[in-house]
């Protein structure tokens, strides 16, 4: 059987002791997890390990022996480590000897049971002990079930220097009876940043707490659900963005501390996200306000509205006209094409009347970008929305003229052919009709089929509008959900601490020499930038297509009203 | 301890097999595949120049050839990172695992470590591909929950696809080493 040892790097150069570390005896390897200098006193070391077990339940032993001697070999030292394989009885008693500078060390165990001395081969394994034991490895999703004495090898291994912190609390100028190597052995390493934060902290978060509680208190008092206002604010978009940032907040704020990482990294991704939307948010609110934008931003709506208008009328009147060639029905084109233009005659109208106050209008609202960019893109979209309010009530008024005319041609050719749909029995039935019944139908269907080129002209042009502006709305939703979900913090990680976010490991063959054990450096492998997206991505209310293309391509046939964005948590309907 | 040997890809390049016997439970097998040529890369880039200068002359806007330096640039690092593999190697560790890494020749490293628990088997499987049958190297993984099944075949040497001399070198080494693991009293 091939025996593995896992030696820590920064304990190469360390002077004799002995080994401690875990021994895992289904995998025959044993992980180092620091040296114990001369001179000490096994009692002493076998109740430091106790201690040691109880705090981190892990089984940490003796495993053997280290000499690192500067000199030629001593056999009175190799004799005396022999003997201590006998006070601390371990099963097998590794013996690592370094002699001067040599790379290559020699590696042997004592097997006292075994009585034909089995010369089995010895792995020797490198890892750096701060990157293991500050890495988090990210297994595969499928392997969720098993126990943690099934999981992988590698796994056993992280986990063990992982739990093993207790052991690297004590370093060299601590004054105790046992002396240890290990990676901190120079030192605790600390920074005062990371300090002041973490005591500033508790009352920032207390504030905030407590801040955010009178926020929503106001949010949820009656007076804001009055029904025209609780319509309003599930139509705007803003009302939306600015409550899932209030239960980011929340998340923050709370002062119970992360249970594991996941928690950890989605708290830390929500908090650079958060800051990254403000800085963003209050940069484009400067550049908005220098040099007075806004104010030109304000002149310049009205003008668009007003072009906007005059292009729905020129596009009406080709409609009225003989539009690509074709003829329409000249009564009904003339009363669908009047109607439509005192819509819009109407809606310049009010336009007009607002002339004066939007601009003190948009100056106050674009103040709000300084909550994110995220609320001054959905500010965007809601504007988008209000100023193409006749784009979508023409589109309503089309689609249900062009739905009512479908039915009643659909219902009619039934009746042409002699058959009637059953209600009850959701089917086509034939049905005997009256003289006078038939004749009134087929007149009526007549009718119907001749005028039906002439309203589905009007609905396909005003949904082709009422689809553009959905289109850029939905744009805009995308580039919003993009900032909100993104982990911008552990795609920082990712790029300046790669070690912190595994996927697993790599090996590399170090120089080998014969009669010498095999030498193997073991370097961690970090998880790829898709895969952090994937495993860190934040939930979002985010919106996406409600109807597959073949529905959405029946609804637009059969003119029923199309809302192609569906919000999670909303009902179907 | 190292050799090489020279065969054939399965579209005829010149590919190499080079093994290195680490120690009696450890061996390297690399396939290195033809580096880019020179001769490639200067028709490549006049191609995309001469075109570049062709629609100068039409348009008179200087504009066209400092886009065409900008996409030969950027066409290359992109060529180089992410598409041109100079080498794919197998490292056998017995009792550890199987190491697959492949090489780009802007010199990044893409690795993957299956751990030997996790390893069912290493076969040579065919596969029909268009016109032709083509032979490939795979690890198959074992299933955790049923003992004989096979959860994921990882396929190796895909960009140097080596022809079956090549492969049948490759598992008899593969094959020694798993061997070598199985017959050693587990207790796992």
């Amino acid at each position: 059987m091939v025996l593995k040892v896992f030696f820590p790097s920064c304990c190469s150069s360390a002077d004799s002791g002995i080994l401690i570390g875990r021994w895992i005896s289904e995998q025959n390897s044993a992980v180092v997890l620091a040296v114990v200098h001369f001179p000490f006193i096994p009692v002493q070391v076998k109740q430091y390990l106790g201690e040691v077990q109880h705090v981190t339940k892990v089984s940490v032993s003796v495993l053997g022996s280290w000499s690192n001697s500067k000199q030629e070999k001593e056999e009175s030292l190799s004799e005396f480590l022999e003997d201590l394989g006998t006070i601390f009885c371990h099963e097998p008693w590794i013996q690592i000897s370094k002699e001067g500078d040599s790379k290559f060390w020699s590696c042997s165990t004592l097997q006292k049971h075994f009585k034909n001395p089995q010369q089995e081969e010895i792995i020797l394994v490198y890892y750096d002990q701060r990157k293991v034991m500050l890495s988090h490895l990210h297994p595969p999703l499928d392997s969720a079930g098993q126990r943690a004495e099934d999981a992988s090898k590698l796994s056993a291994i992280f986990d063990t220097v992982a739990r093993s912190r207790v052991l690297f609390m004590t370093d060299r100028y601590d004054e105790g009876p046992i002396k240890l190597t290990h990676w901190q052995s120079d030192g605790m390493e600390a920074s005062i940043i990371v300090e002041l934060m973490k005591q500033a902290s508790v009352p920032a978060c207390m504030l905030l707490t407590f801040l955010l509680s009178l926020l929503s208190g106001i949010c949820r008092s009656r007076v804001l659900k009055f029904w025209p206002l609780s319509f309003l604010w599930s139509k705007l978009s803003t009302c939306e963005q600015l409550g899932h940032r209030l239960q980011h907040l929340q998340v923050i704020s709370s002062n119970k501390k992360a249970q594991n990482q996941n928690q950890l990294m989605r708290k830390a991704n929500i908090f650079v996200s958060l800051l990254i939307d403000v800085a963003l948010g209050i940069l484009l609110m400067s550049w908005l306000y220098r040099k007075n934008r806004i104010g030109h931003l304000a002149d310049t709506l009205i003008p668009v509205a007003d072009h906007v208008a005059e292009e729905l009328q020129d596009l009406l009147q080709w409609l009225m006209g003989a539009p690509a060639g074709l003829k329409m029905n000249r009564a009904l084109d003339q009363v669908l094409g009047r109607f439509f233009l005192y819509h819009i005659h109407l809606w310049i109208s009010y336009i007009h009347l607002l002339s004066p106050f939007i601009e003190m209008i948009l100056w106050y609202v674009g103040l709000s970008a300084c909550l994110g960019l995220t609320v001054a893109l959905c500010i965007l979209s809601d504007i988008i929305a209000l100023l193409t309010f006749h784009i979508y009530c023409f589109y309503v008024y089309g689609a249900r003229l062009y739905c009512l005319k479908i039915y009643g041609l659909s219902s009619l050719w039934r009746l042409f052919r002699g058959k009637k749909w059953n209600v009850l029995r959701q089917r086509v039935d034939s049905c005997s009709y009256d003289l006078d019944q038939l004749f009134i139908g087929t007149l009526l269907f007549t009718i119907l089929l001749f005028l039906l080129p002439t309203t589905a002209l009007y609905y396909l042009v005003f949904t082709l509008l009422r689809l553009l502006v959905v289109i850029v709305q939905g744009l805009i939703h995308l580039l919003v959900d993009l900032i909100d979900s993104l982990p911008l913090y552990s795609l920082i990680l990712r790029l300046c601490r790669s070690y912190r976010l595994a996927a697993g490991v790599k090996f590399r063959v170090l120089e080998q020499q014969d009669g010498k054990p095999l030498r193997l450096l073991m370097q961690i492998n970090p998880l790829s930038y898709g895969g952090v997206v994937q495993t860190y991505r934040l939930p979002t209310y985010s919106c996406y297509p409600r109807d597959s293309w073949a529905s959405l391509c029946k609804k637009l046939f059969l003119g029923e009203l199309i809302y192609p964005w569906k919000h999670k948590g909303e009902k179907q309907n | 301890m190292a050799e090489e040997r020279r065969f054939r890809s399965a579209s005829g390049a010149p590919i190499a097999l080079r093994r290195r016997q680490h120690s009696a439970s450890c061996r390297e097998l690399a396939v290195r595949g033809p580096r880019l040529q020179l001769r490639s890369l200067s028709a490549a880039t006049s191609a995309v120049w001469l075109a570049a200068y062709g629609l100068f002359a039409l348009s008179e806007n200087s504009m066209v050839l400092s886009a065409a330096i900008f996409i030969t640039l950027i066409g290359l690092i992109i060529y180089l990172h992410f598409v041109k593999i100079d080498q794919e190697s197998l490292l056998v560790i017995g009792s550890l695992g199987i190491q697959v890494t492949s090489s780009y020749a802007s010199g990044k490293e893409s690795t993957t470590f299956i751990e030997m628990g996790q390893v069912k088997d290493v076969v040579i499987n065919e596969a029909i591909h268009m016109q032709k049958v083509i032979y490939y190297l795979c690890i198959l993984l074992q299933d955790p929950e049923d003992p004989q099944g096979v959860s994921e075949v990882v396929p190796l040497f895909q960009s140097s696809k080596p022809r079956l001399d090549c492969l049948i070198e490759v598992y008899k080494s593969c094959q020694e080493i798993l061997e070598q693991t199985n017959t050693a009293p587990q207790s796992s």
